[in-house]
């Protein structure tokens, strides 16, 4: 059997594209993500699953990459901040609001704002003002610019309702 | 912030599962969501030697309605499996609404029943529902598998009553009977956050269950809110004092227990 606290090579499908790198089993998703991939959209806070800026999507879920091991994602599909735009550059329903609503001042946490949301619509597009702000609370943002990121959350929803309309 | 290196094992059955946490000369710990196990480790307040993963033990993953009407919950479902459960929305609403105090999206993506039980924190809402809801725990070990009731299985802060080389496998949770009431409150400095004092109440056509959490080592079960304020051994940190948090827990009882007898038919 093989060592198991050596290095391995983990291979996950990253917005789409087939990567692979080397993990020892205690190197933290979000670390692999930027170290390991060059990835670094994808912001590391606390590191300890409060803040909420390493926030990326698992297998279609929301989650803190810091509280997974790069390991345990091994063949997972992972969505993270830099696989939002389209391939011309064309920014998301969700980046655009927040663009268009100023829903960022130093922009840190926006890559965790922009994925949670991200998840939401996708699957309660009619989101109520309730499920924005649930959806969000695991989010911070220490310039406290919260009003503007509701307001850009609200703009987003109402698009991506109108878009299904 | 770096967790300290560990051996990872990814089984991919119990029995293997259980034959690696049997090896006394390693200290080894379950992974299942990692978003309490995970975050202590980033602090080195938890340096497990090795990691048992059951993130490939395809047989721990169900939710399902047993033969005798109960809500059977495998080791490897997460809170968010369970909150889009419209069976468990019905037929189990005071696990719904309790497990929607539980973090944030994004901590219940990841986030296990079973771990909740097996981490043991007081402050957590999953040990006082399962109390509430009069839970049985299923834990497989070298000599087979047991069954605890949740009255046995919370010991302490941390504790439970799981012996080494045993592993949760499953939380059962009764039906409640047709007629019950319930109501779950907890009071916490933000959403998301631990409670400082929490109450899980039931009440059904033959008893009433009020537990409250958050106050003690372990959530308490007692049958009247007139019994909250001598039961509890809360405790006096920055959160709350200990004096605030008998407040409340006396409050919310009172407040919980009334409104779990609203919602009860007759």
């Amino acid at each position: 059997m093989a060592d198991p606290g050596a290095a391995r090579e983990v291979r996950l499908s990253v917005n789409g594209v087939e990567r692979a790198g080397t993990a020892e089993p205690r190197l933290l998703l979000s670390d692999f993500l930027r170290h390991r991939l060059g990835l670094t959209g994808t912001h590391v806070g606390c590191e300890h699953g409060v803040c909420g800026a390493c926030t990326v999507l698992l297998d279609g879920e929301p989650v803190r990459s810091c509280l997974v091991f790069a390991v345990q994602a091994d063949g997972a599909a992972l969505r993270t901040v830099e696989g939002l735009a389209g391939e011309d550059g064309e920014l998301s329903p969700v980046q655009q609001a927040f663009h268009e609503a100023h829903g960022m001042q130093c922009g840190f946490c926006t890559p965790g704002f922009l994925i949670s949301l991200t998840a939401l619509l996708e699957e309660r597009p009619q989101a109520s003002e309730e499920e924005l702000v649930d959806a969000l609370s695991g989010n911070l943002c220490r310039c406290t610019g919260y009003a503007n990121i509701l307001a850009a959350a609200r703009a987003a929803r109402d698009r991506a309702a109108e878009g299904r309309a | 912030m770096k967790p300290a290196a560990f051996d990872y094992h990814a089984p991919e059955s119990v029995d293997e599962a259980l034959e690696l946490l049997a090896d006394e000369a390693v200290e080894s710990r379950v992974l299942a969501g990692g978003q309490s196990l995970v975050p202590m480790m980033n602090f080195r307040l938890a340096v497990p030697e090795a990691l048992v993963d059951l993130r490939r033990i395809e047989e721990l993953r169900y939710l399902r309605i047993g033969a005798d009407g109960a809500l059977e919950v495998g080791a490897r479902t997460t809170q968010a499996e369970l909150l889009r459960d419209p069976a468990v929305t019905t037929g189990w609403p005071l696990l719904h609404d309790g497990v929607t105090h539980i973090g944030h999206p994004q901590v219940r993506s990841r986030g296990t029943v079973c771990g909740s039980l097996a981490h043991h924190d007081p402050h957590g809402e999953l040990p006082a529902l399962a109390l509430a809801l009069g839970a049985t725990i299923t834990v497989a070990g070298p000599a087979g598998r047991r069954q605890i009731a949740a009255e046995d299985f919370f010991v302490s802060f941390y504790e439970v009553a799981l012996e080494p080389g045993e592993l949760v496998v499953e939380a059962r949770f009764p039906a409640p009977p047709a007629g019950s009431g319930w109501s779950f409150r907890e009071i916490a400095r933000r959403h998301g956050d631990f409670a400082l004092v929490g109450v899980a109440c039931l009440v059904t056509p033959a008893q009433t269950r009020l537990v409250v959490f958050g106050a003690a080592e372990r959530p308490l079960l007692l049958a009247d809110p007139s019994e909250v304020a001598a039961a509890v051994r809360p405790l006096d940190d920055l959160h709350a004092s200990a004096e605030y948090r008998r407040q409340v827990a006396v409050l919310l009882a009172g407040e919980a227990l009334a409104e779990a007898r609203e919602r009860a038919d007759g």
